[in-house]
Order: C-alpha cells, then sequence, then structure tokens
C-alpha cells in the first residue's frame, strides 16, 4: 500500500561501509550468515509460502482444467484466457471494474483535495476538524457497508426520504443496475476520504510559507495560487494517492459482498468478486486462476509505473 | 481574533469571510460524518420507530446495545478480532524489522537481488492468490483457527521496505562506533536500532493492526465458526441472519465495532501523522 521513499536519496549504507574487513575471515563470513538466516529467514519463509509459491502455482492452474478440488486435470493451454476474453460476461466485468476505479480515484482526490484545503485554513478549532476529516480512515468495510445499506434502504433510507420529500423519482439504488454500482462508488469513495485526506493535508502543510507571502504580494488570487502554485509542488503526493487508491480500488471486495453480492444483473461483479465467485462458489478453479493472473497483471503495471516514474527517488 | 479593532468594513468583511469559512467546514463535516451519525443515532432508537422511517423517537435507550451484547455473538467476535490482530502486528513488527535490519546492516550474496524479490511481492495482491493459499492452508490442518488468519501475514514486504528506508536514515556513525564497541549484530538491531526507529515502528504497528481488524475475504474463506471468527466477518453473519430487520440493533453491533477503531485511531494519530508523511512522496 504505502511506499515510503528516502528523505534524502544520498543517505549512505552503512552495511556496505563496514563490510569489506568483516568479511576477511571465512569465521566472520558464516557467522555473518547465520545472522542473515536468523534475520531474514522466517519473512523469506512465509513469503515463499505465501506469495511466491501461491503465484506460480496460480500461474500453473490458469493453464489448466481443474477438477472440483482444485487439482489441475486437463492441460488447456492458454484456452482459459481466449475464453475469458470472449466471454462477455467478463468483459463486462471487467468494464464495471474500470468505471468503479476511475470514478473511485477521481472523486477521492478531489473530495480529498476540498477537504485539505479546507483544513488549512487558521481558525480557532480547525484541529477539532482534521480530527473529524481524517475519521473515516478508522471505519471498516463491514460498518461503513451498514450505515450506507441504511441509507440507501428504500423504504427507510434517507436517500430515499429525501427523495420522498422533494417528489423527486424514487430510486431503489442498491436494486437497480443502473445505481448500485454507482451507490457501491460513492460509500468507497467515503471510506478512502480520511486517508486521502491526511496525506493532502500533510503535503499541503509543508509547502513554504513565503511562497504564498510573496504570491499575496505580488496580488496572485488564492485560486491562481493553488493552480499554479500549491498543485505543481503536491503532484508527486498526488500521483501517490492516486497510485493508492486505483490498486485498492481494483482489489474491492467486501462492499461488493456485503451490499449487492455482485448484482444487481452482475452491474457489480468486479474482477475480485467474480474470481471468489468462480473458485468458491462455482468449483472453476483453473477459470478463477486465469481471472486471478490478469488481476495480478493490472496490479503489477500500475505498480511497475509507480516504481518508474519514482525510480530515481528511491535507492536500491 | 482582533476583537478591539474599530468596526470598519475590512474588519466586517474578514468577518464575513470567517462566517463563510465556517459554513463550509460544518458543511464538510455534516459530508463525512453524516452517514456515521445517522448510523449511531438509529442505534439509539427502537427498530419499531426506525421501521416507520421516523427521524426521531420518543424512547432513546440504549436498549439496542443491550439486545446487541446479550443475544449476538458480536464481544466474542471482538475478542477474536483482538487476538489476531494483536498478534499480526506483534510479529509484523518484529519480522519486517529483522529482515529490513539484514538488508542494510548485514553483506551477504545477492542481496540486492533479494530486495528485489522482496519488493516484487508488493506487487503481488493477496486477493489474487487466495485459491492456492486456501489449499495450503487446509493441507496445514489450519481451517477455522486463529492461525489460518494470522500466518500467512507474520511478515509484510510493504513494512520490511518502510523499516528499511528508516535504518537507512540511521546515522552511520552510530553503526561504526557500535562496531569499534564490539556490539553484535543482535546487540545493535535491540539496543539501538529499534529505539533509534520507534516512529516507524509504531507507524508499521498502527498500520498492520488495522489492516488486520480490516480483513474480509480471507477470514471469510477460512473461518466457519463464531469461536474464531473475526468482527467484520461476524457483523456480516449478523445481517445475514433473518432475525436481522433489526435495524436498530445491526446499527447497535457496527456501533460497538467501530467505537474501539475510532479511538485507537485518534490516540495514535500523532505517531501515525508523522509516520505517513515520512512515509508519503513530497
Amino acid at each position: 500500500m504505502l511506499q515510503s521513499l528516502p528523505r534524502n536519496s544520498n543517505s549512505k549504507d552503512p552495511g556496505a561501509q563496514s563490510a569489506p574487513v568483516r568479511l576477511s575471515t571465512t569465521a566472520q563470513w558464516s557467522k555473518d550468515n547465520l545472522y542473515v538466516a536468523i534475520f531474514l529467514g522466517p519473512s523469506l519463509l512465509i513469503l515463499s509460502v505465501f506469495v511466491f509459491w501461491p503465484m506460480i502455482k496460480t500461474l500453473y492452474l490458469s493453464l489448466f482444467l481443474t477438477d472440483n478440488l482444485g487439482h489441475a486435470s486437463v492441460f488447456v493451454g492458454l484456452n482459459n484466457y481466449m475464453s475469458l476474453f470472449n466471454n462477455p460476461a467478463y468483459l463486462s466485468s471487467l468494464g464495471a471494474t474500470l468505471m468503479y476505479v476511475i470514478a473511485v480515484s477521481v472523486l477521492t482526490i478531489i473530495l480529498g483535495m476540498l477537504l485539505a484545503v479546507a483544513a488549512q485554513q487558521r481558525l480557532r478549532g480547525i484541529r477539532f476538524f482534521r480530527t473529524i476529516f481524517s475519521s473515516t480512515m478508522g471505519i471498516s468495510v463491514s460498518v461503513a457497508a451498514i450505515f450506507w445499506l441504511f441509507a440507501f434502504n428504500p423504504s427507510v433510507g434517507v436517500f430515499a426520504q429525501i427523495s420522498q420529500a422533494l417528489h423527486l423519482p424514487e430510486i431503489n439504488w442498491l436494486a437497480d443496475p443502473h445505481f448500485a454500482l454507482l451507490a457501491v462508488i460513492m460509500t468507497t469513495v467515503w471510506m478512502n476520504l480520511g486517508f486521502t485526506f491526511l496525506i493532502l493535508f500533510g503535503a499541503l502543510q509543508q509547502l513554504p510559507a513565503s511562497l504564498f507571502e510573496a504570491a499575496e504580494i505580488a496580488g496572485v488570487g488564492k485560486t491562481t495560487q493553488f493552480f499554479k502554485i500549491s498543485l505543481p509542488l503536491i503532484s508527486p503526493t498526488l500521483f501517490f494517492v492516486l497510485i493508492v487508491t486505483l490498486i485498492d480500488a481494483f482489489k474491492s471486495f467486501g462492499l461488493i459482498d456485503l451490499m449487492t453480492v455482485g448484482g444487481p444483473n452482475n452491474a457489480t461483479n468486479l474482477l475480485v468478486y467474480r474470481v471468489y465467485q468462480d473458485a468458491f462458489l462455482n468449483g472453476n478453479y483453473g477459470l478463477a486462476s486465469t481471472e486471478s493472473v490478469v488481476l495480478t497483471a493490472i496490479i503489477a503495471v500500475i505498480t511497475l509505473i509507480q516504481f518508474k516514474l519514482l525510480g530515481k527517488r528511491v535507492n536500491y | 481574533m482582533e476583537m478591539s479593532q474599530p468596526a470598519t468594513t475590512g474588519t466586517n468583511v474578514a468577518n464575513a469571510k470567517k462566517v463563510g469559512q465556517y459554513v463550509l467546514l460544518l458543511f464538510l463535516t455534516f459530508l463525512v460524518l453524516g452517514p456515521f451519525l445517522l448510523g449511531l443515532w438509529t442505534s439509539l432508537m427502537p427498530t419499531a420507530d426506525i421501521s416507520k422511517g421516523a427521524l426521531w423517537s420518543s424512547h432513546i435507550s440504549l436498549d439496542n446495545y443491550v439486545a446487541a451484547i446479550t443475544t449476538t455473538p458480536i464481544l466474542r467476535y471482538l475478542l477474536n478480532s483482538l487476538v489476531i490482530s494483536t498478534l499480526t502486528m506483534l510479529f509484523q513488527v518484529l519480522l519486517c524489522s529483522m529482515s529490513a535490519y539484514a538488508f542494510v546492516f548485514l553483506k551477504f550474496k545477492y542481496r540486492k537481488q533479494l530486495f528485489m524479490l522482496f519488493l516484487m511481492t508488493m506487487m503481488l495482491p493477496f486477493e489474487a492468490e487466495v485459491i492456492p493459499n486456501f489449499s495450503t492452508v487446509r493441507s496445514l490442518g489450519l481451517l477455522n483457527h486463529y492461525a489460518a488468519m494470522v500466518i500467512p501475514f507474520l511478515t509484510a514486504a510493504f513494512g520490511t521496505f518502510m523499516l528499511r528506508q528508516a535504518f537507512m536514515q540511521m546515522p552511520v556513525e552510530l553503526k561504526e562506533a557500535a562496531d569499534v564497541e564490539g556490539l553484535s549484530h543482535w546487540q545493535f538491531y535491540w539496543h539501538l536500532a529499534l529505539p533509534y526507529t520507534k516512529v516507524s515502528l509504531m507507524t508499521l504497528a498502527a498500520y498492520s493492526f488495522l489492516s488486520s481488524w480490516n480483513q474480509y475475504l480471507w477470514p471469510m474463506l477460512t473461518t466457519f465458526s463464531d469461536s474464531f471468527r473475526p468482527v467484520q466477518d461476524g457483523l456480516r453473519q449478523l445481517q445475514g441472519q433473518e432475525s436481522f430487520n433489526n435495524w436498530g440493533m445491526i446499527q447497535a453491533s457496527a456501533a460497538i465495532v467501530v467505537i474501539p477503531t475510532l479511538i485507537i485511531l485518534f490516540v495514535g494519530q500523532h505517531y501515525f501523522k508523522a509516520g505517513l508523511n515520512e512515509g508519503a512522496v513530497k
């Protein structure tokens, strides 16, 4: 999720410095290897069993038809991939996921920015507002789902009551294929706000005040200041938030399961939910593995773009 | 506030602007807190009134909370989550700091390649690996047990990466002095490296606790009984039951779950903010 980057890319690597002398004897060498085994071994073991091996296994299974226990039975090569991309249901899942991911990212960043800018004001009690704005960070997926399921409820929900009072056409949010995805998008954005606000607010706070004083003296308006000074300066942070939000949105599962169960009419059947359905409800592990590989590929590409663009600032 | 100044048009404009700013802040507060406050408020109302769509009731009480605690396993769910998240947090801080230490202070063959391998795992979403992981956990006989929800998350590439950055920012002189003093790696790690990176460790602790607490898909696949089910999946269980058109009690259960996390968040915010600002790109 969070990728931390060094503050100072010149920071020296102490390990590299102290090494040459200490590796001179074989006794020292084997003692160091013991340390490596103790310090690195447990993590390496866990990652191998629960990250690397599953990835290889998933790739492998994606080339097979599987029996109902999930064992590979018939080798089919790339057939699973071919049938996946010729399957209109999967393509519509992919489409819905893209819509969801883009809408969530754009709305999260715009609203998070609005909160961050509003919280910059020097006013009495501003700390209280800052705490409130970051609060959705502490709200977990099932709690958020309960709050919003209630709000979207067609008979007692606040949205239904508002449209009733205003004599607007009533929308059955979660049962209407045109609105269910929007309902999940709204809930996701709301959940994302706390974290996004905190990061963007921190970035804005760190901009030098002298810059804005100078702009003020030069008679530059607040709006221009925001678009010409603040926004370009915090663009690396914006990019970071965008990547985190994108990746998180591609992995969405909980809200779908809790709010719409993929429906109505598969309108909210996003990628991870489909993997779950195909594997654990339909027992089609080969196909579900293929879908997992596609998901991994998407996320790997986004992460690679991030590493690439920030690469100069990370030292390996 | 500059109240003592004469009320010129200038201060009037300033005051009007201030009022405008407060109105905006209150509006945003309402947007952010709206769903939460609505839930909290209805948790105090009898379900009979909620079902009528009422927003006010003459019977405001904590009855729904009492009902949730006495008639549902909500406290057991909370306990399960507390056990799982605490274990995950402790092990992640320990194992991530140890592997990060190795990558910074130990010299060994293929160090760079191994670190790249660690970085690579950040690209692989756990959600896409649940099928083989489910078989692994099943064949280890860990299904429906705390271990199934803790063992796969004992360490994390992200945590290793973050703490590696923190260790790299320690002054080189510190390690040199420790070498002169003849401190072993274990001593240096325990007595100097860990205390020096306290803020990062706290950030990782808060982060890993919350991530574990918020897990949903994996526990859903690996637990079948209330004795091990964590709270996120527990809430789903409560909602799924027929009796649960009982909005008052659902909202009360949600409130019972959310209040501890909010407290942790507000108390830990100081650390969290410092850590995040250090972690995020500037």
